[in-house]
Formats: structure tokens, sequence, C-alpha cells
């Protein structure tokens, strides 16, 4: 079960390694969203400061629904994901390893840059760890529920935007109280709370996220 | 025993018609009550004025909106679990009167806020925030539902994300209820109840009652519709 | 044994087959057969469990094949009419990648072994191989998967040259031989001693 398991992540890596272009795309877009929204708002130093860790936020969170896409789609194209739904390990371990795969590739890219992009905000450099500790909590959720949004549009029509309405509210509590830990720490009050939230959020998901996905994938595949 | 005999769309064909038209009676019979109870019976509110008689429907919708998505993923769950057609079609004809329901909340809901406390939308409200995505969960449920061409897939996938919708619903709620604590400061919530007379709350029961037949009556008929397009009447 | 009941498809609001039962013993080969959009695709998939029919089921061994979920799969071999390969990866780390979700773990000699006997270059990405060659890429894996006992394979023979047919049907008569079961759908005459024949 764990071989399959990681030979699923080995793929996913090698796959994305040699279409390096898709997923620095991902990234670029959440650099560039970031960078629009002072354009939008005026560079006012304190405004700024105050929208940071939301913007910030927010773009990981549509970033990382626009790589949502190719969690699955590709594979369902060219026969691989049948295979998958069809092979020895559970379908609910291998759902996991694909959200796993996809983190590391979407997700985890976005927490080793937030801090740098969080400098064009002039956001106190004392947040940085809290920033990046609560998208390195945050964004595996976003990639395990919207895995199951994933599952269920496959070859649907209207798949980009009918994948955003359905996932973004689901992204609703991830985004609060991981927009909400950094807030409140800049507001000196600490926000552990909001990063016990987002840890349990975490542990839930990746508990249930998996078998919700693994039933879509079933249904999806008829 | 009974139960399952109704299970088929076939034999449930004509019952709901007459359950249909039974409910949908007795939600005009109601609704004329509750109607009377808000607008002549229940005493002016010392703060709020006439304006808050809009609570009579306000309130009963905002709790249908909950109760059919509950509902609704109760039969979408069922079919999912015994892979009956029936359940799926429920679910799917129960959707619209949820949305048309969250719908008529948040307008009530803004309604109310404007005389009441100046604004049309409040970001301040748990409620009225969860409300606003409770609607965004039907959108996505029929809008799913409707871009799948085979209509058993569509019934099936439809019903998985009503599921994940329902457990995520408290979640969604708290983390809102939260954000609002964090965020507010001075700002009340518009959707704070006066205090509640006997007459006020009995007639928010009574319109509570006559949009819960309404519903039956709108979801039986959608139902049949929905029978016949597949052609298993 | 396999054994299917009652099976009924329906697609596209059209009923393509009803009561249809099937028991598929070891060292059976059991051919379907059909013109196009007769229910091959439907039947093939209700039977490997990607698909689930209207009415009847399908058992393993009396056990609902449902309920089995990967303890089914584990037993079966499914080749539908996609590849299954990446296009990014090569011959070789497909081979390998399918092998292990199905739970074998072939050397590496094994591996190149299967490529060769099929003809396909092992260490170029499967992108810059041509149809044929995809399609054998795709039916190395039979060389591999002996321990699965119920081989389910959806016009295997299609845009197969001479000398691959021959060998596809070589490794099907071998299976059957070792006491596994061959179910496959075509709508030509393959060639091969088929145990049974249905027509749908």
């Amino acid at each position: 079960m764990l071989a399959a398991a990681r030979m699923v992540v080995w793929r996913e890596l090698l796959v994305a390694m040699r279409r390096r272009s898709d997923v620095a795309t991902a990234l670029l877009f959440f650099v560039i969203v970031v960078s629009l929204f002072p354009l939008g708002v005026g560079a006012e130093p304190n405004k700024l400061r105050a929208i940071a860790p939301g913007v910030i936020w927010v773009s990981a969170l549509l970033s990382s629904m626009l790589s949502l896409n190719r969690l699955f789609a590709a594979d369902h194209a060219d026969g691989t994901l049948e295979q998958m739904v069809l092979g020895a390990a559970p379908l609910g371990v291998t759902a996991a390893a694909k959200a796993l795969a996809h983190w590391l590739v979407s997700g985890f890219p976005m927490v080793a840059i937030a801090p740098l992009l969080a400098l064009q905000y002039d956001l106190e450099p004392s947040l940085y760890g809290i920033l990046a500790l609560s998208l390195l909590l945050g964004t595996p959720v976003l990639s395990l529920i919207g895995g199951i949004g994933a599952a269920l549009t496959l070859g649907v029509r209207g798949g980009g935007v009918l994948l955003a309405l359905l996932v973004l509210p689901l992204y609703v509590p991830v985004l609060v109280m991981g927009a909400g830990a950094v807030e409140m720490a800049s507001a000196g009050l600490g926000g552990l709370g909001q990063l016990l939230i987002l840890g349990a959020m975490l542990i839930v998901a990746a508990a249930f996220a998996p078998w919700a996905t693994a039933a879509a994938l079933r249904i999806s595949s008829e | 025993m009974k139960w399952f005999w109704y299970a088929s769309p076939q034999t449930f064909y004509p019952l709901a018609a007459k359950l249909a038209r039974a409910c949908g009676l007795a939600a005009a019979v109601l609704a004329a009550a509750g109607l009377y109870v808000g607008l002549f019976v229940a005493p002016t509110d010392a703060q709020q004025g006439e304006a808050y008689r809009i609570i009579f429907i306000h309130v009963p919708a905002a709790w249908m909106s909950m109760f059919i998505y509950v509902v609704m993923a109760f039969w979408a769950g069922l079919g999912l679990a015994l892979n009956t057609r029936l359940s799926g079609m429920m679910a799917s004809a129960l959707a619209p009167t949820g949305a048309l329901f969250t719908f008529i909340a948040l307008w009530t809901g803004a309604l109310w806020g404007r005389p009441t406390w100046g604004t049309y939308w409040v970001w301040g409200d748990a409620r009225l925030m969860s409300e606003l995505i409770l609607l965004f969960l039907y959108f996505g449920f029929m809008a799913l539902h409707a871009s799948i061409e085979d209509p058993r897939r569509a019934d099936r996938a439809a019903a998985l994300l009503a599921l994940v919708g329902v457990v995520n619903i408290p979640i969604i709620y708290y983390s809102v209820k939260w954000w609002n604590t964090l965020h507010q400061g001075a700002s009340v919530s518009v959707t704070a109840a006066p205090k509640m007379a006997a007459t006020m709350l009995a007639g928010m029961l009574v319109m509570a009652l006559a949009f819960w037949m309404y519903s039956i009556a709108a979801t039986l008929l959608r139902v049949r519709g929905i029978i016949r397009e597949r052609g298993a009447a | 044994m396999l054994e299917a009941r009652d099976l009924e498809c329906e697609r596209g609001g059209k009923v393509l087959f009803r009561r249809l039962g099937l028991a598929l013993a070891p060292g059976e080969t059991l051919r379907i057969a059909g013109p196009n959009g007769s229910g091959k695709t439907s039947l093939l998939r209700i039977l490997c469990g990607l698909l689930t029919p209207s009415a009847g089921e399908v058992l393993w061994n009396g056990a609902r094949i449902q309920s089995l979920k990967e303890d089914y799969a584990r037993h079966v071999l499914y080749l539908g009419h996609a590849p299954a390969v990446k296009d990014e990866l090569t011959g070789a780390e497909n081979l390998r990648v399918a092998c292990v979700l199905a739970g074998i773990s072939p050397s590496a000699e094994q591996t190149r072994d299967a490529l060769e006997r099929f003809g396909v270059p092992g260490d170029k990405p499967v992108r810059q191989l041509s149809q044929g060659q995809r399609r054998r890429a795709a039916l190395a894996r039979l060389s591999v998967s002996g321990q699965a006992p119920v081989w389910l394979l959806d016009e295997p023979f299609t845009a197969l040259d001479a000398a691959a047919a021959e060998l596809t049907r070589a490794l099907l008569g071998e299976h059957a031989q070792r006491g596994g079961s061959v179910v496959y759908s075509t709508h030509q005459d393959a060639g091969l001693r088929d145990s049974r024949v249905i027509e749908l």
C-alpha cells in the first residue's frame, strides 16, 4: 500500500519536473496577483501592511485552485486514472498521495516565497514566521479539499469555473483562520489559537477528504 | 414495507400529486394565518417600529434554507448508499426551493438592515454571511448537476457534493462567527431579534410551517417533472 | 471465479443489454462480440467494477465486487481503449508505475524484457512514440501480469500489426493455460480458441 502511494507521488513529481512550465505558471500567477493589489488599492503603507495577510492568503487560495485542474484531468484523459481506481491499493490512499504530490508542487513553493512577497507590503518581519506557518498548515488543506472538487468535475463542461464555484465556499474556513492567525499576531494577540484550529482542520481533512475524493473518482469514472 | 413500494418512481408519481395538492392547500392556509398574526396581531416593537415585521418572513426563510439543505443531504446520502433513483431525484428537486429560501432570507435581511441599521449589507453578521455561502453551496449543487450529461452520474456527483457541504456548514458558520468577533468592533448584529413576545414567536412558527408545506408541495411537483423528463413514469 | 447475474446496462437512455449472465472458470477465454455501440466496452467496465450496472451484480468468489473494491481489483488486469501511459514518462517508467499500482514489483530485467518483446523502446518518453508503439507499450503489461487471474481486455487487437497481434494471441493463450481467464472484446475474429462467445 505504501509502495503504491510512494509510486504515485514519485510519478507526479516526475511528470511535474518534465512539465516545469505548468508548475511555474501557477506560482507566477500567485506572484502576479499579490503584486496587483497595491496597484488597485493604492500604495499607502499602513493600508498595505493591514491588508497583506489577507491578500497573500486570497492569492494563495486562487493559485491553488487554478492548479487543481491539473490534479486529475490529465490522468482522466490518458486513461491512467482508471488504472488508479483499479489499483491494488485503496483508492483513498492513492487520492491522498495525489493530494500530497499536488501540495508539494503547488502549495509548498507558495509557502516558501510568501515572506518575499510580504516584503512588498512592508509586513513586519516578525510576522513572516506565522505567515509561513499558517500557509504551511493551510495549503495542504486546500489541496485535500480541492481534490474532492477536482474529482467531481472531471470531464465536465464548464470545468474550471464550476470547480471554483464548488470549492471556494469550502475554502472559507481555511482562509478565515489562516489570514486571521497573522492578523491576530500583528495585533499582538498571538494567533496560536487560529494555528491550532488550522492544524485540526488539516488533520480532519487528511483523514476524510481522501475518501470523499475516492468516492468522487469512482462516480466520475463511470 | 409500504415505503419500498413507493421507492419506485412509477408508483411515487401519482402519490406525489396528491401530497402536493394537500400540502399546497395547507401552505396557503398557514401563510394567511401567519401573515395575519405577523402583520396585525403581533405588537409593534419598542425599538424597531413596524420595520421589524419583516422578521416573519426572514427568520422562517432562514430556518427553511438550512432545514432543506439537511433534508437534501439526507436524500443524497440515501441515494448514494442504496443506489436508488428516486432519492437522487428528490435531492435535485429540493435544491431550487432551498436556494429560493436562502435568497429570500438574504434579501429580507438586507431590507431589514436598511431601515434599522442604515445599511443593506453588513459584513459583521455571521449568520448573514453563512447564508450567503449557503446560497453558493446550493448554486454549486445545481450547477454541478446541470453540467453532467448522464443523469445518474449527475445525481451521484451532486449527492456527494451535498454531503461534503452539509459537513462543512457548521465549520463555515463557526469560522465566520469567529472572524466576525475579530473584525466587528462596534457594529451590531443585524438579525438580533427584538425581545420575543409570545405572539411574535407564534407568528414565526406558523410562517415556518407554511414555508415547510410550500417546500414539500413545490418539491413534489418538481420531482414529478424530473420523473417525466427521465421517462420513468 | 468471476460470475455475473442479470446484468442490465443503460447508457444514454438506451438499454444496451439486460438479463445478461456469465460465469468464468479458470482457463476459459471469453470473447465478447458485437457491432460498435452494442455495449462491449460497458460490459467490460461493469465486469472490472468501473461501471455500476443499472441492474444485476458481479460476484468474485461469491462476494459482490462493489464491496470487495481493491480486494477484487488486485486480481484483475484491465486494459481499456486508452493506452494508460503518461506522455512525459518513458515506456519503462510507465510500465514500472503500472505494475506497482497493480500490486506487483517486477525486476528491471522483467520490464526491459516485456518492452523488448513488444518492440517498444523503453527509454524514450512516450510522447515521442508512434500510436502503434504506444498501444504496444500498454500491452507490454500482459507480459508481467501473470499473477492476476482475470484479464479484461477491451479490443486488444485494434491497430496492431501482424507480429504484435501474434504475440498478444500467444500471451493470452499462455495465460489461459496457466489457469487464468481472459475476457476480451473484438468486432472481428481474432484467431483465438475461445471457450465461449457472447454476442451483444
